[in-house]
């Protein structure tokens, strides 16, 4: 249950950007390999936006699929986990996408 | 970036010197998260940046949410979409990089220890302390969420020892490591050894500025945890396997354990011990040797 400070981190980091502007919609990146589940972020968004600038805010959440390349025959695999095998049995896997874990865009009232 | 996870902000942090007795409560650890900071650091961290996606601009979307009530009656006014690119771990993986080159200036070997509960990451100090001390200056940062219990150890051991209790927060992070390491005042070429608190989850996420995480996994758990943590396993250089003086009277298949470690993380390097029977210790010796050479070397590149 790291959420719910993660969640802070992104509503501070938002809070901070929006320099005193209602923010209407944060979307955020979360690889599926990334150890966060989005669900809880859903969860703890609400709660912990509450009252500040980010109140109300529609929260989109972008998930990025694992991604790896085969050092051995270089070819790509699918990641459902943050570790596995490629179909040619190496186990030697660059990670090219699944660990993100950003704050891609926000949406701000402009008067 | 908040010193908890899944608390409330009531948490408060805590940092006892134990040479000095001085606790320092940490509102002054929380101020930071409270106010402006500047970020830009903010594209040093570990994670891949890899934007294989189109740019998701306000109108892709904008009709294909149920507004919330309070921006639907807002509608008419203008909004505005920001590229805001940010690492939500940014923070802390500045302030850990901090504390990477803080080590290295100093050329001391900084290690993050992590396990479940009671797998033995105290009693390995302890041991370690007690047979290297004279060799090599070791001192220590123990996590925990209460309790000067740890620290108080290593002290009677004769290591100079802080204690950070994080309250209700289940991981060290950097900047209370930086705390830590204010008061503790680590000599030059000495090795830090910062353990963690006890969890297998959380603190894989926080970098704090270690030169290697080290996984330690008693035979008393499962041999599958690997699996079930991969995270940590993954994030982890050396793998210890503690309590092998009681692999008698456990089910531990130890070999399985480390082939499971390798599976998540082919590089991972295993070592099997006993700070009871002492088994296994001069192979754990011997890597930390290696690691504090490597280390000094690094630092004079």
């Amino acid at each position: 249950m790291h959420e719910m400070g993660i969640t802070q981190s992104i509503v501070a980091i938002v809070t901070e950007q929006a320099a005193g502007r209602k923010v209407t919609r944060v979307t955020l990146e979360i690889g599926k390999l990334a150890a966060i589940m989005p669900d809880a972020i859903r969860f703890c968004f609400d709660v912990v936006a509450r009252g500040g600038a980010l109140d109300g805010a529609a929260l989109d959440i972008i998930e990025v699929p694992g991604r790896a390349h085969c050092l051995d025959c270089g070819g790509e695999v699918a990641l459902m986990e943050i570790f596995g095998r490629c179909a040619c049995g190496s186990r030697r896997l660059e990670r090219l996408s699944g660990e993100e874990l950003n704050i891609k865009s926000m949406e701000v009232e402009t008067v | 970036m908040c010193g908890t996870c899944g608390c409330g902000d009531d948490a408060k942090v805590t940092i006892t010197n134990l040479e000095t007795g001085k606790a320092e409560r940490a509102d002054s650890l929380r101020a930071p998260h409270e106010h402006g900071h500047d970020h830009d650091h903010s594209h040093e961290h570990g994670h891949g940046h890899h934007h294989d996606h189109g740019h998701h601009h306000h109108g892709d979307h904008a009709h294909s949410h149920a507004e919330p009530a309070p921006v639907a009656a807002l509608a008419a006014m203008h909004a505005v979409n920001i590229d805001v690119e940010r690492a939500i771990l940014a923070k802390n993986d500045a302030l850990a990089e901090r504390n990477r080159a803080w080590f290295d200036g100093r050329e001391i070997l900084a290690l993050n220890l992590v396990s479940s509960p009671g797998a033995g990451k105290t009693s390995l100090l302890e041991r370690t302390i007690r047979d290297l001390g004279a060799e090599m200056p070791i001192f220590v940062i123990e996590g925990d969420q209460q309790t000067l219990n740890d620290a108080e150890r290593i002290k009677a051991a004769g290591a100079p020892a802080v204690q950070v209790n994080t309250g209700t927060g289940c991981h060290l992070e950097a900047d209370m490591v930086r705390r830590g390491l204010d008061a503790l005042r680590p000599a030059f070429g000495a090795v830090v050894m910062i353990e963690n608190v006890g969890n297998l989850v959380c603190p894989a996420l926080f970098d704090l500025g270690e030169r290697a995480k080290v996984v330690v996994l008693s035979v008393t758990e499962g041999e599958d945890k690997p699996l079930k943590y991969p995270h940590m396993f993954r994030a982890a250089e050396l793998m210890i396997l503690s309590k092998i003086d009681l692999c008698p009277h456990v089910d531990f298949d130890i070999d399985r354990c480390e082939a499971l470690a390798r599976e998540v993380n082919p590089g991972i390097r295993a070592i099997r011990l006993s700070t009871r029977s002492g088994e296994g210790l001069n192979e754990w010796y011997d890597w930390l040797r290696a690691a504090r050479a490597s280390r000094g070397q690094e630092a004079a590149q």
